[in-house]
C-alpha cells in the first residue's frame, strides 16, 4: 500500500525545498510513498505522516495556519488523537510551543511545552544563528540514528534568531552549542521538530528525513 | 562545537543565464545557472548566491524559474539578490526554493521595505547589501578616519549615505544579515577591503558577508581573521576554476578556522 506524506501549504515556508527533500530520501529507500504539498485538511486527515515547515516570524505564521480553514483541527485530529507522525521544521518547529516570544507573545500550537525566545548575543556571537553546525545529541531518538553528534560530527543547517526552550528536559533530543545551548531538536511520542532545516543540511539532513519516512513511534 | 565560516559561491544571472560562465571539467553548458549549482552543490559550497542582474521587465520572471530547478536538484541553502523591490518579490523566491533574499536599492530607497520584509519573513531571511566605495580618509584630531559610501544599482549610483551608519540603520530595521561589497575592489583580485568589512562587522551584531576582491585563499582567511567577516563570497576565484571550493575549505582550515568539512 502506498504511504502518504503530507506536507502543509499555509503559506509560508520554502515548501518546494522540503518537497524536494522528501521526494528524494523516498527514493533513496526505495519506498512507496506519495509526498503532497497541501493546504486541504481532508488531505492531513488521511496522510500517513505529516510535516510542517515554515519560514518567517512566529506570529505571521501561527496566524498563516490557523487562517487555513479546519487545518488546526485536522492536525490534531490526526497527529495528536490519531498519532501520525509529524515533523516540524524550522518555525513549523517552533509552532509546536506552548507560545511565542516574538514581537510580542502570541500562543503556539502548546505540543511541547516552553516558549520560544530570542538568542541572546553573547561573546561577541553573531545573532541570528546562521549557517552550519554540529549537534549534541542529548537522549537517543529513532529520527538521529546513524547521526554523528558533537565536534567531528556532521553538520546541520541553521538560519534563525529564536529558539524554543523546553520546559521538560525529557522534551529535548539535540542541542547546539552557540555561546549558550541552542535548541536543536524537541518532541515526544509521535512527535519531533527541528529547529535546523534536514532539507537543507545534506547528508545529516537526508539522513533524517529517511529516518522519519521510516519511523513507527 | 562552533558555527563554521562559510564559502559562498556567486552566480551572476542575467536573462536566465550566467553571465561569467562557470569553467568546470565536468560541466556541458557553462552558462547554465542550474548546472552551476549542482557542480557547487556537490563540490561542499556552504551556501549558493544568485546575483539577477536582468535589465528589462519582461525577463525578471527568469529568476524565479532558475531558484525553483536549482531547489529540485540541490539541498543546500540558497540567496537571491537583484531587483527584490516588493514583499510579494520575495515570497516568490521563497516558495521557488530560496532560503534568503538579499535587498540593495530597494533598502536605500525605502528603508521601511526591510521593516516589512523583515516582520512578514524573519529578520533571518533578510540580507541587505552594502555596496560601498571610499570615499576619502578624513583626519580627526591627527587620527586616520576611513569612509565609505553606499551607491545602487551595481556600483552605479551614488547614494551620499555613510555605509557604516547605514549598515547599523539596517540592521536596527531587521536586517538577518549584511553583505558587504567593496566597490572598489570588485574584480580586482586584490583582496577585501579589509576595513570596510571590520568596521562594519565590528558595528553590527549580525553576520556579515565579505565580498569583493578576491584573488587568493589568502584573500578569504583574511576576510575572516582581520575583517572578521562570518562568511566570505567569491565568484571568479571559483567559477574559473583557479581554486575549488575544497582547497578554499581545506586552506581555511589548515590556518585554524573552523570550516564543514562533511
Amino acid at each position: 500500500m502506498t504511504a502518504s506524506v503530507a506536507i502543509i501549504d499555509y503559506g509560508s515556508g520554502n515548501l518546494r525545498s522540503a518537497a524536494k527533500a522528501f521526494e528524494r530520501s523516498v527514493r533513496a529507500l526505495r519506498a512507496d510513498a506519495d509526498v503532497a504539498v497541501t493546504a486541504d485538511p481532508d488531505v492531513v486527515r488521511r496522510a500517513d505522516r505529516i510535516v510542517l515547515p515554515g519560514v518567517g516570524a512566529f506570529e505571521d505564521c501561527m496566524n498563516g495556519l490557523l487562517a487555513v480553514r479546519g487545518m488546526r483541527q485536522a492536525l490534531d485530529e490526526r497527529v495528536i488523537q490519531g498519532g501520525a507522525p509529524f515533523l516540524g521544521i524550522c518555525v513549523g518547529m517552533q509552532l509546536m510551543a506552548t507560545e511565542g516570544h516574538e514581537k510580542g507573545v502570541f500562543a503556539g500550537l502548546n505540543w511541547i511545552m516552553g516558549p520560544v525566545v530570542r538568542l541572546e548575543p553573547r561573546g561577541g556571537l553573531k545573532v541570528p544563528h546562521m549557517g552550519w553546525n554540529t549537534l549534541r545529541i542529548t537522549q537517543p531518538h529513532p529520527l538521529l540514528a546513524n547521526i554523528p553528534d558533537g565536534e567531528a560530527g556532521l553538520h546541520a543547517y541553521f538560519v534563525h534568531s529564536y529558539h524554543l526552550v523546553t520546559a521538560d528536559d525529557r522534551q529535548l533530543f539535540a542541542v547546539a552549542e552557540y555561546g549558550q545551548q541552542v535548541t536543536a531538536c524537541v518532541g515526544r511520542d509521535n512527535l519531533f521538530g527541528t529547529q535546523f532545516h534536514p532539507e537543507k543540511s545534506q547528508t545529516l539532513g537526508l539522513t533524517l528525513i529517511e529516518n522519519f519516512l521510516e519511523w513507527r513511534p | 562545537m562552533t558555527l563554521k565560516t562559510r564559502i559562498i559561491p556567486c552566480l551572476d544571472v542575467k536573462d536566465g543565464r550566467v553571465v561569467k560562465g562557470v569553467q568546470f571539467v565536468d560541466l556541458v553548458d557553462a552558462g547554465d545557472p542550474v548546472a552551476a549549482a549542482i557542480a557547487y552543490d556537490a563540490a561542499g559550497a556552504d551556501e549558493l548566491c544568485f546575483l539577477d542582474i536582468t535589465a528589462s521587465a519582461e525577463n525578471r520572471d527568469t529568476i524565479f524559474d532558475v531558484v525553483a530547478r536549482t531547489a529540485e536538484q540541490c539541498f543546500m541553502p540558497v540567496t537571491v539578490g537583484g531587483g527584490v523591490r516588493t514583499i510579494e518579490d520575495i515570497r516568490k523566491l521563497l516558495l521557488s526554493g530560496a532560503d534568503k533574499v538579499s535587498i540593495n536599492t530597494a533598502a536605500v530607497n525605502d528603508p521601511d521595505f526591510v521593516e516589512r520584509a523583515a516582520d512578514k519573513f524573519g529578520d533571518q531571511c533578510i540580507v541587505v547589501s552594502v555596496d560601498a566605495r571610499r570615499r576619502q580618509t578624513v583626519s580627526v584630531g591627527g587620527a586616520n578616519r576611513s569612509d565609505w559610501e553606499v551607491f545602487t544599482h551595481g556600483g552605479r549610483n551614488p547614494t551620499g549615505l555613510d555605509a557604516v551608519e547605514f549598515a547599523v540603520r539596517m540592521v536596527q530595521r531587521g536586517a538577518g544579515e549584511l553583505l558587504v561589497t567593496s566597490m572598489d575592489r570588485d574584480g580586482t583580485k586584490a583582496g577585501f577591503d579589509l576595513e570596510l568589512t571590520r568596521t562594519i562587522a565590528d558595528a553590527v551584531h549580525v553576520p556579515v558577508i565579505a565580498s569583493g576582491g578576491v584573488g587568493s585563499l589568502d584573500d578569504l582567511v583574511d576576510g575572516v581573521r582581520i575583517g572578521h567577516a562570518n562568511a566570505v563570497l567569491a565568484a571568479s576565484i571559483f567559477h574559473f576554476g583557479t581554486f575549488t571550493i575544497a582547497e578554499a575549505k581545506a586552506y581555511l582550515a589548515e590556518h585554524g578556522i573552523p570550516m564543514r568539512l562533511d
